[in-house]
């Protein structure tokens, strides 16, 4: 198996290294059906993997691939940890991969760095890969990193465009802090178990709960939790929890392709996974969890808020998939693991959709991105109109639609939840529930129904967008509906993860939700006679109609009426302000301070030049004695001697 | 009047310091200067005879054939270093010699 | 094998070829023919070094390669040259970075190329020396002569302000190193030997120790160099030609640290305990306030060279965090994962600090100013470099899978069972470390052509993309697989923290 597993890392690997350094001789179509191939490798062996994990019963992997490196006993590897959670985030992974490596061809078409936008995003599925697939801290880090810099690369892809530079070292950055703590916890949990293995590391949990470390003289504080929580702020910078959500918006300079792989699918998920794999930490640690849930709930309310009042269509979509990350980090801190991989599952292929939906759209457009130059285009673009539509069912969580399955029982689990600080969330995902609905359909209904604002130069060409483009948005269409259905029962309720998450709580919400589960069903129903979840979806939909198809006059005059509100939103909460005015500016200031006073005068100019200085300053003044005259260098000979002379006689 | 070894000590010690005066006082002239090192050498010169004759022992008077060799040749080179200073700056006054200031 | 005295040939065959590269003359054949000359010696000592690599014995912390003849009777001093784990990876170092050095050179240099060119090997043979020393007079004869060489590269070859730069220079380093020679004398007449082995045993009270310790720290802070003996650094890297930066980033800086693993710790262990909160503060603040300063700067010289004394003071961190992880008694590797990372770090850092002052020089050659302003939107004209310089950039912010990250890892790893803050300042790096690399790449590489001059420049040559590919794949490597690396080190640095431990009052 171990060669599968390889091949699986390896393929696109190989692919992303021929098409980058050979990209000129492979050619255009060469490179895409390179990496294509390489990814298709791995999604074929993915399937496989998963297919034996969970019907022919193969046993977890876990093992060293190579040493890393030796210190003492410490032993770092670089190895695979194949279970039920990593056999399902890679076939995940390397299926939206292989949509967007299709999609790509139609949208990068016109693009001078086809050869290194295949290259990238392969490069970047290489990563993602060895992330999920890591049997120990040090390549998760490692992967982890990889996928941050994969996606600065692609961030500022069109490295011509100053907002793209900015956004793309502006998303490293914060990553950076999340990284930061990461390390830390990575630290911490190595000083404690003596290994980063995670096997070896989780066994040791259970007595790591009842270890302290002194943080701050005279405070004890659990092991376990400073450990979780630097972990979790790790992820919080993956994953764009806040306050560390600011570079995912801005991320949407990236070319589409990899805002619906990198920054929506994947790579922003890894904090959700890191977390899931870490369960038997976390599960330890009230304070960690109780950190994860307050954090996430509130990131899925107000960054959901936000959504609605942008105009930049692949904005909307980074917001809702803020907002999305919340939920799943909220069903995190409710111990309810399974609840957010699962949403996790689904939300990979109904936001890809949504973004690659999106994509097309702006491609059609010319590369217009601003909801107000769109509308109607319902009868233009028909395919791309009713996937949108299925994606956004999906994530609105209409009944029927996977989104629906997952988020309902995300909220329901919640409900169930005893973390401290579950009330507040359990509220926050009600509440966010409407507010997904109202920002999804707002730009559902602009950009597809209602008055026509399409910019006439733009209308004339106006057309569906090629087969490459909508083959993958019925790929991922197909999914969005339908993959809640068969997946529910087993995965979330069932024992499919029992392998790799722990619940110390017993049973734990998920399985206490699933006592009443009958059939996805009698699922249905329970949702739309029971619970309020489809009620708020109705009301954000029905909001939406009115506002944006019905009386479009009104929201202009909600903006007058409540301008504060909106200003305040306008200004995304005044983080950016906060970064860029209050942060990156004082930094700038105190490093030429450092450097103009602290360097340069102090160290340089009193100590080094001013050293020099003396010692010009005392030769100047002795060197008045050497007058050049011979006869002052013979008297002082003589008077030397003299005194020489008189002291040798008078001391004898 | 008996003529001590006295006498002979406190005229070379006139001498002598008749000479480092002269090198003092003079700044006019370097050829003055090299005739105070002459009289200087003179003025060592009678303490060693004087010496020489008080204890019986002729090593000191040698030691003056030697004085006055190197002196005539040390003259010379000195009168030929002022022959070259003179063509190159025109001028032997002390005053003005002072390259070697710091 | 055994017979071949290879470190020797290490040393002086690079000392000859440069001879004979002054003695072919500075006519228009000798100089094309002193090239070829230093381009065939430096690659062949680096062969050579791979022998010492494939035969050394990485199971035994004892010195090796040892070769020991008498030299000064009189002072009982020998000429007495061997290897262990400690000095084998920097001795590779020296030998992998010359001949790059020299291609860089190849055909930039238009004023008295031989000259240049045999200074450098001179400069190779040294560096060997000073690494391969056991003898302390030997070592400090070297140390002092490997100043020669550069201080006539920076003081020839240099910018418009050189002189400046390389009396500072060499004002900086031989203030301290004055103060070592005065250790190692008291030391020889403590033990009636120049051995540094027999240093080693020497016991001695507190009081000696201390003054030892502070006198050799002058020494090796100032070639580390540590704040606030710093400011000699950034001046030397922007006055200096190509080649002299990147020997002076890559190996001289090593010379620093070497001089804390070979002296300093072993000799002086119970003042190295007792001053190590010292040490490791004056660390941190290489590590955070320098960071800051190299935010600050506009001369892209400038800001690598201020990013080598932050990467440097990981060194100093791992080295004398040590004795506070030992004090805290965790058990675990602690220990050793942060003297492993600060010896990992130093040829990483080599490597990394060595392939972005190429970079610089790349960029120099062509326009002629390491002003940031004076570039934009290189990735429009030079895809080829802006991938490299890119790839370097991140490696020295660290990034994992490459020889950046090993180091740093393993120190806040390590330094974190010291204490928790420690490992918290430390790590700012991964912040700071980013900000600065980051912000260099966007305002030099990426954007819109920034003038005239980068439109008009040429994407670089084969013998630009070999040099700098070569050390592309040498960073990538040791990021992948740093085992082959640090098992060298491993049964050394074991032996040495054993020492290390062992109080001699």
């Amino acid at each position: 198996m171990e060669g599968i597993y390889l091949a699986i890392v390896l393929a696109p690997l190989i692919a992303a290294i021929t098409v980058g350094l050979f990209g000129n001789q492979v050619g255009r179509a060469g490179a895409h059906w390179i990496t294509i191939l390489g990814v298709g490798i791995s999604f074929a062996l993915s399937l496989f993997v998963l297919k034996g994990i969970v019907f022919d019963g193969v046993p977890v992997f876990n093992e060293t691939i190579y040493r890393w490196a030796t210190v003492g006993d410490l032993s770092m590897e670089i190895g695979f940890l194949i279970d039920h959670l990593t056999a399902l985030m890679i076939a995940v992974v390397t299926f939206v991969s292989l949509t967007v490596h299709i999609y790509t061809i139609g949208y990068m078409h016109d693009d001078d760095g086809y050869q290194r936008f295949f290259s990238y995003i392969s490069l970047f599925t290489f990563a993602m890969l060895m992330l999920v697939m890591s049997n120990n801290f040090l390549q998760l880090f490692f992967g982890w990193e990889a996928v941050g810099v994969v996606s600065y690369l692609l961030i500022g892809f069109w490295f011509k465009r100053e907002t793209a530079i900015f956004a793309n070292m502006k998303a490293f950055l914060v990553n950076r802090v999340g990284d930061f703590g990461f390390l830390l916890g990575i630290a911490t949990i190595l000083m404690f178990t003596g290994s980063l293995d995670y096997y070896q590391v989780f066994a040791l949990a259970g007595n790591l709960s009842e270890e302290t470390i002194q943080i701050f003289p005279g405070t004890e504080w659990s092991v376990l939790s400073l450990a979780c929580i630097c972990l979790f702020v790790g992820a919080m910078g993956k994953s764009a929890q806040m306050p560390l959500h600011v570079w995912l918006p801005d991320s949407m300079e990236g070319p589409t392709p990899i805002s619906a792989l990198i920054h929506a699918a994947t790579m922003v998920t890894a904090g959700i996974f890191m977390v899931a794999r870490m369960s038997p930490l976390f599960e330890y640690s009230q304070t960690a969890l109780s950190v994860v849930l307050v954090i996430g709930a509130t990131t899925a309310i107000f960054t959901g808020l936000l959504g609605i009042v942008q105009q930049d269509i692949k904005r909307v979509v980074a917001y809702s998939t803020l907002s999305q990350l919340g939920y799943m980090t909220v069903a995190l801190g409710a111990s309810a693991y399974a609840a957010s991989i699962f949403h996790l599952m689904t939300h990979a292929f109904f936001k890809a959709l949504l973004f690659l939906a999106a994509g097309s759209v702006i491609i059609a457009l010319h590369h217009e991105q601003d909801i107000r130059k769109m509308g109607g285009l319902k009868k233009y673009m028909p395919i791309t109109y009713w996937t949108a539509l299925i994606g956004t069912l999906a994530l609105v969580g209409f009944p029927g639609f996977s989104g629906f399955f997952s988020k309902d029982a995300l909220i329901e689990v919640v409900h169930l939840s005893t973390t401290p600080g579950a009330h507040y969330a359990y509220w926050c995902v009600l509440l966010g529930v409407f507010v997904t609905a109202l920002y999804s359909f707002r730009m559902f209904f602009i950009v597809f129904h209602g008055e026509e604002r399409i910019d006439p130069h733009a209308k004339k060409t106006l057309k569906e967008s090629p087969a490459v483009i909508t083959v993958p948005l019925i790929m991922l269409a197909v999914p969005s509906v339908l993959i809640g259905w068969f997946t529910i029962g087993p995965v979330l309720f069932g024992e499919f993860f029992n392998d790799s998450i722990f619940v110390l709580q017993d049973p734990g919400v998920v399985a206490q939700l699933g006592q009443e589960f009958h059939g996805p069903l009698t699922f249905i129903a329970h949702a739309a006679t029971s619970s309020v979840t489809l009620y708020m979806v109705l009301a954000g939909a029905l909001t939406a109609w009115f506002l944006y198809l019905k009386r479009p006059d009104l929201p202009g005059r909600f903006r007058e009426r409540f301008a504060l509100f909106y200003k305040v939103l306008d200004n995304k909460y005044y983080f950016d302000w906060f970064n860029e005015i209050v942060i990156s500016k004082n930094i700038r200031l105190l490093a030429s301070l450092f450097w103009r006073i602290g360097d340069e005068v102090l160290i340089d100019g009193i100590v080094v030049n001013g050293t020099a200085q003396t010692i010009r300053l005392f030769s100047r003044l002795i060197r008045t004695l050497q007058s050049g005259y011979l006869y002052h260098y013979a008297f002082a000979m003589i008077i030397g001697l003299a005194v020489i002379l008189g002291w040798l006689v008078f001391s004898y | 009047m008996i003529v001590t070894v006295t006498h002979y000590l406190v005229l070379a010690a006139v001498l002598f310091s008749l000479s480092v005066a002269g090198i003092f006082i003079n700044r006019k002239n370097v050829i003055l200067l090299l005739m105070c090192i002459e009289l200087m050498l003179l003025a060592v010169n009678f303490n060693f005879i004087t010496f020489s004759r008080m204890l019986g022992d002729e090593l000191g008077q040698i030691f003056v054939f030697f004085i006055l060799t190197v002196a005539a040749a040390e003259s010379a080179i000195g009168l030929a270093i002022l022959v070259v200073l003179f063509r190159t700056r025109q001028s032997i006054n002390v005053e003005e010699l002072n390259s070697l200031k710091g | 094998m055994a017979n071949i005295p290879t470190l020797s040939i290490l040393i002086w065959f690079p000392i000859a070829a440069g001879i004979l590269i002054l003695a072919l003359g500075s006519t228009e054949k000798g100089v094309r023919l002193g090239k070829i000359v230093a381009l065939v010696a430096s690659t062949a000592t680096f062969i050579l070094s791979l022998q010492l690599y494939s035969g050394f014995d990485i199971d035994t912390s004892n010195m090796q390669f040892i070769e020991r003849f008498q030299w000064i009777t009189h002072f009982n001093a020998y000429y007495h040259v061997g290897l262990d784990g400690i000095s084998l990876p920097l001795v590779l170092l020296t030998t992998f970075l010359t001949p790059l050095v020299v291609i860089a050179g190849w055909e930039v240099i238009e004023l008295r190329p031989s000259q240049y060119f045999a200074a450098f090997l001179f400069l190779e043979g040294m560096m060997i020396g000073v690494f391969s020393s056991l003898d302390g007079l030997l070592f400090y004869v070297f140390w002092e002569a490997m100043l020669i060489p550069m201080f006539i590269i920076i003081g020839v070859w240099g910018g418009e302000r050189r002189i400046y730069a390389t009396v500072k220079f060499f004002l900086y380093t031989f203030l301290g190193s004055v103060f070592m020679l005065v250790a190692l004398i008291y030391m020889y007449l403590q033990a009636g030997t120049y051995e540094i082995t027999s240093f080693h045993e020497l016991p001695l009270n507190m009081r000696e120790q201390t003054l030892i310790f502070f006198a050799l720290l002058l020494a090796f802070a100032v070639k580390v160099p540590m704040w606030p003996v710093h400011t000699w650094l950034p001046d030397a890297h922007v006055e200096a030609p190509t080649g002299g930066s990147v020997m002076l980033a890559a190996v001289l800086l090593k010379m620093g640290g070497y001089g804390f693993v070979r002296f300093s710790l072993p000799i002086t262990p119970d003042a190295s305990q007792y001053f190590a909160g010292l040490m490791i503060s004056l660390s941190l603040i290489a590590i955070i306030y320098i960071s800051f300063v190299a935010l600050a700067q506009q001369d892209m010289k400038k800001l690598i060279a201020y990013s080598s004394i932050a990467h440097m003071g990981f060194v100093t961190l791992g080295f004398f965090v040590v004795f506070v992880i030992a004090e805290n008694a965790m058990g675990g590797e602690g220990a050793r994962l942060a003297l492993q990372g600060g010896m990992v770090q130093m040829i990483s850092h080599g490597l990394i600090s060595g392939a972005l002052f190429l970079c610089v020089g790349v960029m120099y050659d062509r326009l002629h100013s390491r002003q940031i302003d004076a570039y934009g939107g290189l990735a429009n004209t030079m895809p080829k470099f802006a991938a490299l310089m890119v790839f370097f950039a991140l490696a020295n912010a660290g990034l994992p899978g490459t020889s950046g990250f090993v180091g740093e890892f393993l120190v806040i790893l390590g330094s974190f069972q010291a204490s928790i803050w420690l490992a918290f300042l430390a790590a700012t790096i991964l912040i700071l470390g980013a900000a600065y690399t980051l912000w260099l790449v966007k305002r030099v590489v990426f954007g819109e052509v920034g003038n005239e001059g980068v439109a008009s420049l040429q994407d670089i040559g084969p013998r630009e993309y070999f040099m700098l590919v070569v050390l592309a794949i040498a960073v990538l490597f040791l990021g992948v697989w740093p085992a082959p690396l640090m098992d060298l080190m491993e049964q050394t640095l074991g032996h040495l923290l054993e020492h290390v431990s062992q109080s001699k009052l």
